[in-house]
């Protein structure tokens, strides 16, 4: 069942939270809902919100189901009230094309105030998006670094020591018995960390797939899939092709 | 209007038949005669009885009689509209008609338009029209929703669909029957002509040809049979034909469907034959027999293989050498059902039951393309239960029963998409074409509130939250029509149209490694396999394909990377398509075979031995009883119900039986349904249950379950995403291919399963959620025929408590583990996967790969 089921139907209370991960040693929790939380900065990390997905098809039209934005921000109040953050870094493609943020709805704006109201609110700018979040709370910038970690969309070239990014939409597939199961998942090799996509729209790509290569030292990559109402993490080895 | 049949033929006809010193048929003449009083009709004739020249003489003698229209005249449009649900059909058509009007120096002149119809070539038949046009219902529907339409097809007097009965039994025939409604409109005066096979039921075909009358409007006291109907000419069928089970010394195995054991005795029949034509249910059976003719063909036999996802040209080819008479046998599936000639085929080898005994005679029919003499045709049962299932197709071929279901109501998808081709015609009101698309018989019961959430999905997704009116594709204007808002829906719409909609699918590339190991580039392209199968394959697992074992290499830019294995042990690709559940007639058939003393002792000695055991152990049940046995076996309990409704309808039953069994507290674990069986497994023991009442068998097989359970279930089930993108993709909603750019499969996938999650959670009553459980309701679940089931078995339901597995129980225990079992199971897998991660961390490699 999909996760926006259960940020729905599912009480917090029966969750378990507590797979944790170290970025470069600094300490991180995966939420099963997709976020990841920074304990010691009280931060929590989101990515590829694509944010008024639905309108930007319309606009060209395709008449895609106009729920998608209030999907995912209610995902997204769930797992800030999970976590009640000092922080709440979203790391781009935000909105799903550059015409997103401003034409989002008023109710939907007025639900990502009250979410920032008290935080500090992160804007960090996608391809999708790459002009900023237009008339809502919070900073726009291309990239935030803190405390040995460095925060960006795209995935850097380089070695990515301390790295979260988003971009890819990372998802793993495992078999057994004959079936296979594919999920997203949280992507890390205790180097870098490539964020699950947030939004209810978001399709993944397989992390055997060309365009992650390189990423990661595949000997201690492991993928933390989202499940129902708990993380299962998984080795790169043990994953299918 | 003349008295004998034979004065209604012009000169040119009657010099024609007697040159070649033929008669016309008393059929061709009464079609003609019925025509020419302005009837519309339905021929229902067997294979080889001139079919095909009697649909088109009305138009042939009208057009001869008109003569030749002189340069300078003002335009004419087409006179005669031809509809076929093969492109190869209609080219075939083509060829055959030419030869007759160009001996009979006939003024008429013939064309095809089909997908592979130059751009030139259309736009000249759309200055020029031929006489008569052969086409497909996708090119019919891209024809009316032009500007044109009117003009072309305002001198309309025939439409010849053949085949009818096979197109109007999918979605491509809901299409078509709304494009008729709409030819109607453009040229009133226009009659139509259905070609077709036997069908259980003529009258569902006769009212497909004619326009229907709303049911609002139809006095009370009109009974179905006094609606508009089109006139039936029948066609007795020609010599019986021969029909024989395949009688072997070898055992028979108690499951599976690879008749492996009737190899041999195929081979010597093949010899023994000029051409024969092996037909099979499913491609991989199709590639099991070709690979292991092939491995026995010690004399070289030409033997071919056809299957729909073989690359095109090598269908070509095989077709070629079929119909020239160079190949002693092709192994095929119902890509060859439809009624292309080929050749000299003097027996039929039916492998695995046929299932339905209308396909059966459709099949055997492609023997002996002459009415006079018998078709031969060898009936090979693939386990024992198939050998009634056979028994029972022969008996009702013989009697000339016929079991093909009904046709179905019109999909709610096909309409948007149909709306939203006659909004790109002209612009359109809203009343008219209500009224248009109710004259189609599919439609006939469509309200009118359902057509104005219709005409909402195509203009802005149709949801309750109304943000897309800025966005909309069609909209009303002033003058109260609705128009297309832009070209670029229009385009649209022309690069989406049909009902066809592609499963995933992914070009089979063969490379070779080099020296180094990695792999080389651009071999041969063998042809295509759904995706979801290669999901399954890790790199270095073998599978057949186009007859050859295959290593799996990988998948790189979008086609599957496989090698020349040397395994002879392949995993076979399991296609899902092709595997059609047992006829209701025929299932009850084979029930009233167990009930009956007579009618088991015609069966082999093997299976009569087999079921007079079950006698003795257990109990064969009657004709109306549906037995259940129960029994233990290993660490777990086993409940067999032997209900014969076919894969369908016993995977839907499983599937609510386990919940009401889990809700019982008796912890089931699975289940596995084949045609004739449904098994059901469970940690506690359900017989010792059902003897206490906790709950009774007749409270656990109760028709509430298509309720709530049925509702309960739908909402969690993953089997529903399928078939929404389907509709989704036919409605419009997502697009196959966008202008300047092609979707590929995989993503369409992607964003339909998706769409459907925000859908299902944000507005379950959508148009196309509704469109999609009507769907599966008919196909998927086979919810009617599990309903009439449940109906019929109240009140007789019979417990045996056995202490161990019975003879009946046998093949069905077989399939359990060849299966995989539906289900909520995915996050345990996951568990297993992580619980890797724990025994890696112990030190343990007790991983199983």
């Amino acid at each position: 069942m999909h996760r926006l089921l259960h940020a729905i139907s599912a009480p917090a209370a029966n969750v378990s939270i507590q797979t944790r991960t170290t970025i470069n040693g600094v300490a991180a929790i995966c939420d099963p809902l997709g976020g990841l939380y920074l304990p010691e900065g009280r931060t929590l990390v989101v990515s590829d919100l694509h944010l008024e997905k639905g309108s930007a098809f319309a606009r060209r039209g395709m008449m895609l189901p106009p729920y998608d934005t209030l999907a995912t921000l209610r995902i997204l109040e769930a797992v800030v009230a999970r976590h009640s953050p000092a922080t709440v870094i979203s790391l781009g493609d935000n909105f799903h094309d550059r015409k997103g943020s401003a034409a989002m709805p008023e109710n939907f704006r007025q639900m990502v105030a009250a979410m920032a109201r008290g935080r500090e609110w992160i804007w960090i700018n996608g391809n999708h998006d790459p002009d900023g979040a237009q008339g809502l709370p919070g900073t726009s910038m291309d990239e935030l670094r803190h405390a040995g970690l460095v925060f960006r969309h795209e995935p850097s070239t380089g070695d990515g020591i301390g790295e979260i990014a988003g971009h890819l939409h990372p998802s793993a597939t495992v078999r057994r018995r004959e079936r296979s199961v594919r999920r997203a998942c949280f992507a890390t090799d205790g180097r870098r960390l490539v964020m699950p996509a947030f939004g209810v729209t978001t399709g993944g790509l397989d992390l055997r797939h060309p365009a992650m290569t390189g990423l990661f030292d595949r000997q201690q990559l492991i993928a933390h899939m989202l499940g129902r109402d708990r993380i299962y993490s998984v080795r790169f080895a043990n994953l299918l092709g | 209007m003349p008295e004998s049949g034979a004065l209604t033929l012009p000169t040119p006809f009657l010099r024609w038949f007697s040159e070649k010193g033929w008669r016309p048929r008393a059929h061709q003449l009464e079609l003609l005669l019925r025509s020419e009083a302005g009837e519309s009709t339905l021929l229902i004739a067997p294979t080889g009885a001139g079919k095909t020249l009697a649909g088109f003489l009305p138009s042939l003698v009208d057009i001869d009689r008109r003569g030749i229209i002189p340069a300078g005249s003002p335009f004419v449009g087409i006179h005669t509209l031809y509809i076929s649900p093969l492109k190869a059909l209609a080219v075939d058509i083509e060829r055959n008609l030419m030869k007759p009007v160009g001996e009979m120096g006939l003024p008429v002149r013939i064309e095809n338009r089909t997908g592979d119809t130059p751009q030139g070539k259309r736009q000249r038949q759309k200055l020029n029209p031929p006489d008569i046009l052969l086409t497909t219902p996708e090119q019919l529907a891209l024809l009316l929703a032009n500007g044109e339409a009117e003009r072309f097809f305002k001198d309309l007097r025939y439409v010849v669909l053949d085949e009818l009965h096979s197109l109007v039994m999918s979605k491509r025939g809901h299409l078509l029957s709304l494009g008729l409604a709409r030819l109607r409109r453009l040229a009133p005066a226009l009659q139509t002509i259905g070609l077709s096979a036997t069908v259980a039921d003529p009258l569902d075909l006769q009212r497909w040809l004619v326009a229907q009358t709303p049911p609002q409007e139809a006095t009370p006291q009109e009974t179905p049979t006094q609606q508009a109907c089109a006139g039936l000419i029948t066609v007795a069928g020609g010599a019986k034909p021969e029909i024989a089970i395949l009688r072997t010394e070898k055992h028979v195995p108690w499951a599976g469907h690879s008749a492996r054991y009737a190899i041999a005795d195929v081979y010597v029949a093949i010899k023994e034959h000029r051409t024969t034509l092996l037909f099979v249910n499913t491609r991989s059976q199709a590639e099991m027999l070709f690979q292991e003719l092939w491995t026995i063909n010690d004399d070289n036999l030409p033997i071919a293989l056809h299957h729909g996802s073989l690359d095109v040209a090598q269908r070509r080819r095989v077709e070629a050498a079929m119909a020239e008479n160079r190949l002693r046998a092709v192994v095929a599936t119902s890509t060859l059902d439809l009624g292309i000639d080929w050749g000299d085929v003097d027996l039929v080898v039916h492998v695995g039951a046929p299932k339905g005994a209308s396909r059966l005679a459709q099949r055997i029919g492609r023997a002996n393309h002459r009415m006079d003499e018998p078709s031969r045709a060898i009936l090979v049962p693939a386990n024992r239960f198939e050998v009634m299932e056979c028994q029972a197709a022969l008996d009702a071929n013989y009697i000339g029963a016929q079991d093909t279901p009904p046709i179905g109501k019109g999909a709610l998808d096909v309409l948007a998409q149909h709306i939203l081709g006659m909004a790109c015609a002209r612009p359109f009101d809203a009343l008219e074409l209500y009224d248009e698309v109710t004259s189609a018989a599919p439609y006939a019961h469509l309200s009118w509130e359902t057509f104005e959430r219709a005409v909402d999905l195509v203009a802005t997704g149709g949801y309750a939250l109304r943000t897309y009116e800025r966005y909309a594709r069609i909209r009303r204007t002033k003058d109260g029509l609705w128009r297309v808002s832009n070209p670029t829906v229009a385009q649209q719409y022309r690069l989406n149209v049909g009902t066809i909609v592609e499963s995933p699918m992914l070009n089979i590339r063969m490379v070779k490694r080099n020296q180094r190991g990695s792999l080389g580039r651009g071999g041969m392209s063998l042809g295509k396999v759904e995706e979801y199968f290669l999901e399954m394959l890790s790199p270095g697992d073998t599978f057949l394909f186009s007859g050859k074992v295959l290593r799996f290499e990988g998948i790189r830019d979008n086609e599957c990377l496989v090698s020349q294995a040397f395994s002879f042990d392949p995993k076979v690709p399991s296609y899902a398509g092709g595997k059609f559940p047992l006829s209701t007639y025929l299932a009850a058939q084979v029930r009233e075979m167990l009930a009956d003393p007579d009618r088991r002792d015609r069966l082999p000695d093997q299976v009569r031995d087999w079921l007079a055991l079950q006698g003795d152990v257990s109990m064969l049940p009657r004709a109306d009883e549906l037995l259940i046995e129960t029994f233990p076996r290993g660490s777990r309990h086993y409940m067999i119900a032997y209900a014969f409704e076919g894969r369908l309808a016993h995977q839907t039953l499983g599937m609510l039986l386990t919940r009401r069994l889990d809700r019982a507290g008796l912890k089931p674990l699975g289940f596995v349904a084949t045609d004739y069986s449904l098994a059901v497994w469970a940690l506690d023991d359900m017989g010792a249950a059902f003897q206490a009442g906790r709950p009774s068998l007749g409270q656990l097989f109760e028709e509430d379950m298509l309720g709530d359970d049925l509702e309960a279930w739908l909402n969690e089930s993953f089997l529903l995403k399928r078939t929404f993108r389907n509709c989704a993709v036919i409605a419009g909603l997502i697009e196959q291919r966008h202008p300047g750019r092609e979707k590929t499969a995989r993503q369409i996938t992607v964003s339909a399963d998706l769409i459907y999650d925000v859908l299902r959670a944000h507005e379950p009553d959508h148009i196309l959620l509704e469109a999609t459980r009507n769907d599966a309701a008919t196909g998927l679940l086979d919810i009617d025929r599990l309903g009439s089931m449940l109906k019929r078995i109240k009140g007789h339901i019979t417990h045996r408590g056995l202490d161990r597995i019975s003879p009946l129980a046998v093949p069905v225990m077989l399939e359990i583990g060849r299966e995989s079992v539906h289900g909520e199971a995915q996050d345990f897998l996951l568990t297993e996967a992580a619980d890797d991660l724990i025994n890696e961390a112990m030190g343990g490699k007790g991983t199983d790969y």
